[in-house]
């Protein structure tokens, strides 16, 4: 079961974290703004992008059945793996057998949510992370704060601390001179690994395509250099067409870093071909489900498989605004994360995501794909309580005060009554300060109660009526 | 609603295109008659909300009745993945609604969307109760949402010399899509200084039992909303949801900031009987 409180607590106790937090969000907030405003048709690309993914993923086998094919016949393997560990072992028999000791890595959450790196390190293989920001995570032993932004919650000083410390370089605040050491270093572990991991933002079905969304020329060093080059994607990655391909990519990058379009976009057509003179002699695609085929077999929460990982939703989400990535715990942070990690493992795996949210709809709002995020996280909050209720043996507490609590609403007689129970108990309430009975407690440690008042709005109107 | 598109086309032609619109006419509603589902908060905390919205719609020539038997449409349960126990008390909601075909007027953004967006969702499709539900969220209207879009009212003759400003609650401005009717009231009062806040839609931080769950994130994201509301010089919080207004209130006076909350219907009820 993945703890939360702790997590939370220290984030918002953590007066650096908070101002980092403040300072980035505020930034990407004003320019998506802006790249948003320039597409006078952003609407009916989001309902497109919707009605595209939904169609794909009530046919997914399908589509990825036809890309399987196409990406074999451009001379690439595809691997289908059901579980973490199911790709992670196919990735340690290929480097076992290539003799690879070392691998560059280009961003990719799926990576993450495998603990691909733990597991390569632990299998005697040098995974070196080439995004920046998970260079920085990679160096500071963090996992990432935020799927797009992964070191969002660290500031130019302390990233300048952590090059100093590791890579030996002089302290500076000129993010260039940081920027040019990871360079630096990156360049030799390109041109030494003799295999490459990416991610995959699309994976195109018609044409067999891998499209890999970057911004440092990583990713195409990592499939150029090494001799194989594997591209893990999650099932729901896959699209049918590449003519869908340009709504997607202008959604994808306005949405998650405010571009009209990202510095390198990466179409991949399998291995390196007869008379071409870079790209790897092998090319692997790793389908990976994990958790996602489960995920497609509700058809209303379905919708969660649409996300193409824009990373919008964090950055809107007040939730997220205030605690940061690392208090959600898990690989997905913020809104997306709280209702995907409830579903890739179990509600009882994940139960306090779902309540983490003050259900307020910033992140639907902002959502290419107009996942309906606050309304999943009402069904998996109905999941994580019925299987409390199931597990208990008697009836847990809460659920008590809340069948209390209907029972109650369902008549008017026994409405009435408590209201003139709850004023003669009023008393003990009605004082200024912090007061020591759950769940008042938790309201006035930092809230005023309201005043119960004396009368009800039934009582005066009759009164009132009376009188006319 | 067969009477509402008439009236408002009919209260259209009343409001004058240049200068100041008189305030609305009673004479023309004279015939309308709502039902006020007055919520549970609102009944046991701030019965004067209730009162004022009674006070405003008669004032527009509205007849308001009351039915005794309500409570709660459900929300508290449902939003806490209690989905059976909130069923159980929106039938009792339905029970007292599905005979008749008054408007239902609800004076909280939450309430009226827990009855329009979810209230149909907890029953089946096709069947009876799915029907008597999805009729009754047709016929529901926010407070302010029924002035303006039924009514066809903005200027309702209310005066009041101050800074406010407005926050927009969650559930009304995301889910019944609601943000303009409340402002174009607001603005229409006579002396008003309309302040609009920075970041004026950023949740402020109440959502429900969210706010004991995670009662020191929900302080945060209330303090943060409070920095908006300071900022903008407005001595007056305008809300249509007294959940979130609760919230708000208490965090200003455990720190003794000078800013009050005002339902909508509170300030629309300022005015000279």
């Amino acid at each position: 079961m993945i703890e939360i409180r702790p997590q939370i607590r220290s984030a918002l106790a953590d007066s650096q974290l908070q101002k980092n937090l403040r300072l980035t969000l505020s930034k990407t907030a004003a320019g998506r703004r802006q790249a948003i405003a320039e597409v006078a048709n952003w609407e009916e690309l989001r309902q497109h992008a919707r009605q595209v993914k939904a169609h794909t993923i009530s046919r997914l086998g399908e589509y990825l059945e036809l890309l399987e094919k196409n990406v074999i016949a451009q001379g690439g393997n595809v691997v289908w793996a059901e579980t973490g560990p199911d790709a992670l072992d196919f990735i340690f028999q290929l480097a076992l057998e290539k003799g690879i000791r070392k691998v560059v890595k280009s961003k990719s959450m799926l990576g993450e949510e495998i603990r691909l790196n733990e597991e390569l390190e632990r299998n005697g293989i040098e995974p070196i992370e080439t995004d920046l920001g998970e260079y920085i995570v990679q160096l500071g032993h963090e996992h990432p704060s935020h799927i797009v932004f992964p070191a969002l919650h660290k500031s130019k000083e302390q990233v300048s601390a952590l090059f100093a410390d590791k890579l030996g370089m002089p302290p500076t605040d000129d993010c260039e001179k940081i920027t040019a050491t990871a360079r630096k270093v990156l360049r030799r572990h390109f041109l030494s690994a003799r295999m490459g991991i990416t991610g995959v933002n699309f994976g195109v079905a018609e044409t067999g395509t891998i499209v890999v969304v970057e911004n440092e020329g990583n990713a195409r060093l990592s499939v150029s250099v090494p001799e194989i080059h594997v591209a893990i994607m999650g099932l729901e990655k896959v699209i049918p067409r590449a003519e869908d391909l340009g709504v997607f990519l202008k959604l994808l990058t306005r949405n998650a870093t405010a571009q009209k379009i990202s510095t390198y976009v990466n179409l991949i057509n399998g291995k390196r071909r007869p008379g071409e003179l870079d790209g790897p002699s092998e090319f692997y695609l790793v389908l990976l489900d994990n958790g996602r085929t489960r995920i497609l077999a509700d058809e209303f929460l379905r919708q969660t498989l649409y996300c193409i990982r824009c990373g919008a939703c964090l950055d809107v989400c007040p939730v997220y605004q205030t605690i940061g990535g690392h208090a959600y715990h898990s690989t997905y942070q913020g809104p997306i994360g709280a209702i995907l990690t409830p579903q890739l493992l179990s509600a009882e795996d994940a139960p306090e995501h779902p309540f983490a949210s003050s259900l307020c709809g910033a992140c639907q709002e902002i959502c290419p794909v107009k996942i309906e995020i606050p309304h999943i996280l009402l069904k998996l909050r109905e999941k994580v309580q019925d299987q409390k209720s199931a597990r208990a043996g008697r009836l847990p507490l809460e659920r008590w005060g809340l069948q209390a609590w209907s029972w109650i609403m369902t008549s008017p007689g026994r409405y009435a009554t408590t209201n003139r129970l709850a004023r003669g108990f009023a008393k003990m309430f009605a004082r200024k300060g912090r007061n020591p009975v759950p769940p008042l407690s938790y309201w006035t440690k930092s809230r005023e109660l309201p005043v119960l008042a004396p009368k009800t709005f039934r009582e005066l109107f009759e009164e009132e009526e009376r009188k006319s | 609603m067969p009477f509402g598109v008439d009236l408002v086309s009919r209260q259209r032609q009343l409001v004058s295109p240049c200068g100041p619109a008189p305030p609305c006419s009673t004479v023309m509603l004279a015939t309308m008659r709502v039902s006020l589902f007055v919520t549970c908060l609102i009944d046991q905390l701030y019965p004067q909300v209730g009162l004022s919205a009674v006070k405003v719609l008669r004032k527009l020539g509205v007849s308001v009745d009351f039915d005794r038997r309500q409570t709660c449409c459900g929300q508290p349960a449902f939003n806490t993945g209690f989905a059976e126990e909130a069923r159980h008390v929106a039938r009792h909601m339905l029970s007292l609604y599905a005979d008749d075909d008054q408007p239902i007027v609800i004076p909280s953004g939450s309430c009226a969307s827990m009855v329009k967006v979810f209230v149909p969702g907890l029953f089946p499709e096709g069947s009876r109760e799915r029907a008597t539900a999805d009729k009754v969220a047709q016929r529901t209207y926010e407070f302010s949402d029924f002035i303006v879009s039924v009514l066809g009212c903005e200027r309702t003759g209310a005066s009041f010399p101050e800074a406010v400003t407005y926050h927009d609650s969650c559930h009304l401005l995301r889910e019944l899509h609601i943000s303009e009717q409340p402002r174009k009231l607001i603005r229409q009062v006579d002396g008003i200084d309309f302040r609009e806040m920075e970041n004026s839609t950023r949740c402020c931080g109440f959502g429900g039992t969210f706010a004991v769950k995670f009662e020191d994130v929900s302080t945060a994201m209330g303090e943060e909303k409070i920095r908006w509301i300071q900022n903008s010089g407005a001595r007056y919080v305008i809300g249509n949801d007294v959940s979130c207004l609760m919230h708000l209130d208490g965090l200003l006076r455990r720190k003794n900031i000078p800013v009050k909350t005002l339902h909508l219907a509170e300030l629309l009820a300022k005015f000279n009987d």
